[in-house]
């Protein structure tokens, strides 16, 4: 199955940039309702793929960036160890590389940390069609920019991934999820998140809280004695349907927004439901309301909002962002995507 | 770049603006004042600028910043001064621009976990002002009651517990800076993430090259129900290091895993009496935090993990005194060279985990080529290495010797895929290392990043990534490790 395709894919974008033919990296397109409409000749990656090293006591995985998820969780588990950002699965499917370039995280992204936050390093081709590898595969690094970082969440708009180190963690000894139903469970969230519990998720579907405890068996029921509430039986495939955007919730064709907040904000006067996940940090909305009224919301919250599916995206589906940033993010992809060919036109409006 | 007459003439000219723009006290250029400033922590590399300015609004900064800009004279942001590898040095052809007076922690939001603070605050600082409200700022450099949060993120900085809660990076939340053109830039946002690319993680680290940290979020967590440190003796290096990966690869998290080697060992003991086992290969620091139930469960388990990988005379610290009696050695370790050695060379690097042993039992090989004692005490847990070179300054050959040393050090390091900093930066200090880390395509796209946020050039130039020209150089000829004549001037 493992098989080494980089010289085919340099070659690719190499001619990419010759002709000035965008290009955009395809792992299963698990994603591919996510971000703004692309354009550029497809560019398969699911062919270079292949753990490239692994080592528990390191708690540092090396792929490639077409192996699917799935045998990455696959291998991890056989040591008993897991992908800490919970990268969602849509419909099951997903490569390394569509994980990192999208930069979307699970339930435990508070606790744990972001797709981002897991990036040790990358291997990319870059603008120049040169296969370069930024960060390395130890903790600790602060040598260089942290390029490898920025790639994460970009979706490939300043290179193709070919590899990525990525940190990984020991799955818990033990895990449960709680269901309550406080009075008022924005507030209980924030009162939980101040105690040293070991939280690894927290989310309001419905009026009802769903808290997940995962730690040493002892730690994790010393933390629900006091607590309280339900034990939910079911709460593993719970917190999978979540992160796949698989909940009761999710389904139908309201356009569904991401809006990222701080966590113990009030709800935002916007018509529509609310799904509060993260402790309250990523709020998920299936609303009519306009773009622009939503992204006024979040952006006086301090936060900001991304239309993930459905909805009027005419418009694009990311915050704009400031003046200042818009500059920088200009000139770094002139600098970084020489000739375009990463773009694809996905920023236009 | 050398300070010609005409450039003299012009620096008058930004002198007398930036009198106009700054407070009244706000600007140093009595040579005497500004000697205070001609180095950091890294005290061999020295250089006077041309002046010293200390602002303390953001407008001020702006302003300072596009005059400088105005003028092409080079900007060097400084915080505390800690910095160990000449990032803040200055350049005797431009600005110090000294952020201490940014000291001010502007909010902390309980509900939220959220700090807002000036840059010129002190790391130390952010917690003691979180802790009433049962929180912390996880990020502890050994600094941290001295180095400010602005150098922190231009340094990525990081500290014992950042095994457990990682780096200033993981922890930061959004960043005010203000740019070369004296443009203010906000990245990141109140919640997890920010809009748009991820600048936030290309700043953090960037030591002072891409804008001046203004403002800073941080992110705050729950102060832990129970801490614990358990210290085990090991007879010998290759069993330590496989303590190491067992505690991880069994599923704890420790909060610290700190080592020191036999030199070490025998050198604190000397100074500081503590009793330690001096018999003993290397000692394993384990700290362990959190709920009270979950650390009693994780102890059991380091323990018979460290007694099955060869650990004895295992010591148990339950409360705060006696936590603060068992780090003293491994804290003391610094000083405690101090006492048995005129000068000490601290190398920083990072290797992946499984090499540790590896590279320990190289470190002592090449100590004993080189004729000169290296202690190690370091941050086991992220693979991240201080072995500390012990010489004599007065004695040229020494200095020599040690930086020839050190520079194998780093090769080594770099060969298992290491890193040559994993915690203090590259600097002025580290600049001809790097070129052997980075490959010349990798260093074209720093350029690129380079140029995308300060297209003068002007910010802290000549730090952290070599030109390619000094690179090339480097690579073909041999090069002596640290100590550059005058570090202040372009040489290629
Ligand atoms: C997470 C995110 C948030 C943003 N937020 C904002 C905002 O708030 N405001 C704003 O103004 N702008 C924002 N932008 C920027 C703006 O929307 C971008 O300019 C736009 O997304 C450009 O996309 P593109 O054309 O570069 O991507 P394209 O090149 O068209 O897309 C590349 C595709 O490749 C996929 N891929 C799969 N495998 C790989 C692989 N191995 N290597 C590389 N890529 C792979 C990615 O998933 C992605 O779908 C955001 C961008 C992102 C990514
Ligand atoms: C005894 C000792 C122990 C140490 N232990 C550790 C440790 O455990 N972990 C660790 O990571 N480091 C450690 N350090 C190194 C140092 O303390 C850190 O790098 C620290 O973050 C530097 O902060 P500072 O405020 O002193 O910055 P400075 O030394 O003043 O500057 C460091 C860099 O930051 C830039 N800078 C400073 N302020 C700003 C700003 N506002 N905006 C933009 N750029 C800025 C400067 O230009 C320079 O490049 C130690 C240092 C000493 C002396």
């Amino acid at each position: 199955m493992d098989q080494d395709h980089t010289e085919a894919l340099v070659g690719a974008v190499r001619r990419a940039i010759e002709t000035r033919q965008p290009l955009r990296a395809h792992g299963h397109g698990s994603k591919a309702f996510y971000g703004n409409p692309r354009a550029g000749e497809a560019l398969h990656i699911t062919g270079h793929r292949g753990v490239l090293s692994y080592e528990p006591g390191d708690l540092v995985i090396t792929a490639r960036a077409g192996t699917p998820l799935a045998e990455i969780d696959a291998v991890l588990a056989a040591q008993g160890q897991m992908l800490g950002f919970e990268p969602p699965q849509f419909g099951g499917r997903g490569t390394l590389g569509g994980a990192i370039a999208a930069g979307l995280s699970g339930p435990r992204r508070p606790w744990a940390g972001a797709a981002r936050d897991f990036v040790l390093g990358v291997r990319a081709i870059n603008g120049r069609g040169e296969s370069v590898r930024y960060g390395g595969e130890t903790i600790k690094n602060v040598a260089g920019y942290d390029l490898a970082r920025l790639y994460a969440g970009s979706l490939g708009a300043f290179g193709v991934l070919l590899e990525a180190s990525l940190r990984v963690l020991p799955v818990p000894e033990t895990e449960l999820t709680l269901v309550l139903e406080p009075a008022d469970p924005l507030q209980a969230m924030i009162d939980w998140q101040r105690r040293p519990w070991p939280l690894s998720g927290l989310c309001v579907d419905d009026g009802r809280v769903c808290l997940r405890l995962s730690g040493t068996a002892d730690g994790v029921n010393a933390a629900r004695q006091q607590i309280g509430g339900e034990e939910l039986p079911a709460g593993a495939a719970f917190w999978q349907a979540l992160r796949n955007l698989e909940l009761p919730f999710f389904a139908g064709d309201a356009p569904l927004w991401r809006v990222s907040l701080p966590p113990a904000t009030p709800p935002l006067d916007l018509p529509g439901d609310w799904l509060l996940d993260w402790g309250g940090a990523q709020r998920w909305l299936r609303s009519p309301a306009p773009p622009a009224q939503v992204w006024a919301k979040a952006a006086a919250a301090h936060g900001h909002a991304t239309l993930m599916r459905g909805g009027d995206r005419s418009g694009g589906v990311f915050q704009p962002v400031s003046a200042a940033q818009a500059a920088i993010e200009r000139r770094l992809r002139a600098e970084l995507d020489l000739d375009g060919v990463f773009g694809g036109g996905r920023a236009a409006r | 770049m050398h300070v010609t007459e005409s450039r003299t003439a012009d620096h008058a000219g930004l002198l007398a603006a930036l009198r106009r723009v700054l407070p009244a006290d706000g600007l140093l250029t009595a040579e005497a004042e500004r000697r205070v400033y001609e180095c950091d922590a890294l005290s061999n590399y020295r250089a006077l600028p041309l002046a010293v300015a200390l602002p303390e609004t953001v407008q001020q900064v702006q302003a300072l910043l596009r005059l400088c800009k105005e003028h092409g004279v080079p900007v060097v942001p400084r915080g505390a001064g800690t910095g160990l590898s000449a990032g803040a040095l200055p350049r005797t052809d431009g600005i110090l621009l000294s952020m201490t007076r940014f000291d001010r922690i502007l909010e902390i939001d309980p509900d939220n976990r959220i700090a807002r603070v000036q840059p010129g605050v002190r790391n130390l600082a952010v917690s003691e002002a979180a802790a009433p409200h049962g929180l912390f700022y996880a990020p502890d450099p050994s600094s941290q009651f001295a180095s400010s949060i602005g150098g922190n993120i231009a340094e990525n900085s990081g500290g014992v517990h950042c095994v457990k809660y990682g780096l200033t990076t993981h922890n930061l939340l959004e960043v005010t800076l203000v740019t070369m053109d004296g443009d203010l830039l906000t990245l990141g946002s109140g919640g997890l993430d920010g809009p748009g690319y991820d600048l936030l993680a290309l700043v953090t680290g960037s030591e002072g090259m891409l804008g001046v940290v203004v403002e800073a979020r941080l992110k705050l967590l729950p102060l832990p129900e129970s801490i614990v440190l358990l210290q085990a003796a090991f007879p010998d290096l290759e069993r330590a290091g496989r303590a190491v990966m067992d505690i991880v690869a069994a599923g704890v998290v420790p909060a610290g895993l700190e080592m020191m080697d036999q030199v070490a060992i025998e050198v604190v003991e000397g100074y500081i009496q503590m009793g330690l086992p001096v018999d003993a290969a290397a000692l394993l620091l384990c700290e362990l935090d959190g709920a009270t139930a979950e650390v009693e469960a994780q102890l059991e388990r380091v323990q018979a993990l460290m007694r099955a990988c060869g650990g004895y005379d295992l010591r148990l610290a339950r409360d705060a005194d006696e936590r603060t009696r068992l780090w003293a050695g491994r804290k003391g370790a610094f000083p405690a060279m101090g006492r048995v050695s005129p000068d000490f060379y601290i190398v920083d690097a990072t290797v992946p985990r499984r090499h540790l042993s590896g590279i320990l039992r190289r470190i002592g090989e090449l100590a004993e080529e080189y004729g000169q004692r290296v202690a190690t005490a370091f941050h086991a847990g992220d693979g991240n290495l201080h072995p500390l070179i012990l010489y004599d300054g007065g004695v040229p050959e020494q200095v020599e010797r040690t930086e020839k040393l050190a520079s194998r050090i780093l090769d080594e390091c770099l060969a298992v895929g290491g890193t040559i900093t994993g915690e203090h930066g590259i600097g002025a200090e580290k600049i001809d290392k790097a070129c052997r880390q980075f490959a010349d395509p990798v260093l074209e796209d720093y350029f690129a990043v380079k140029r995308a946020f300060d297209p003068s050039g002007l910010l802290n130039p000549g730090k952290a990534i070599p030109t390619l020209t000094r690179c090339a150089e480097l690579r073909g000829s041999h090069v002596h490790h640290g100590h550059l004549p005058h570090p202040e001037l372009d040489r290629f």
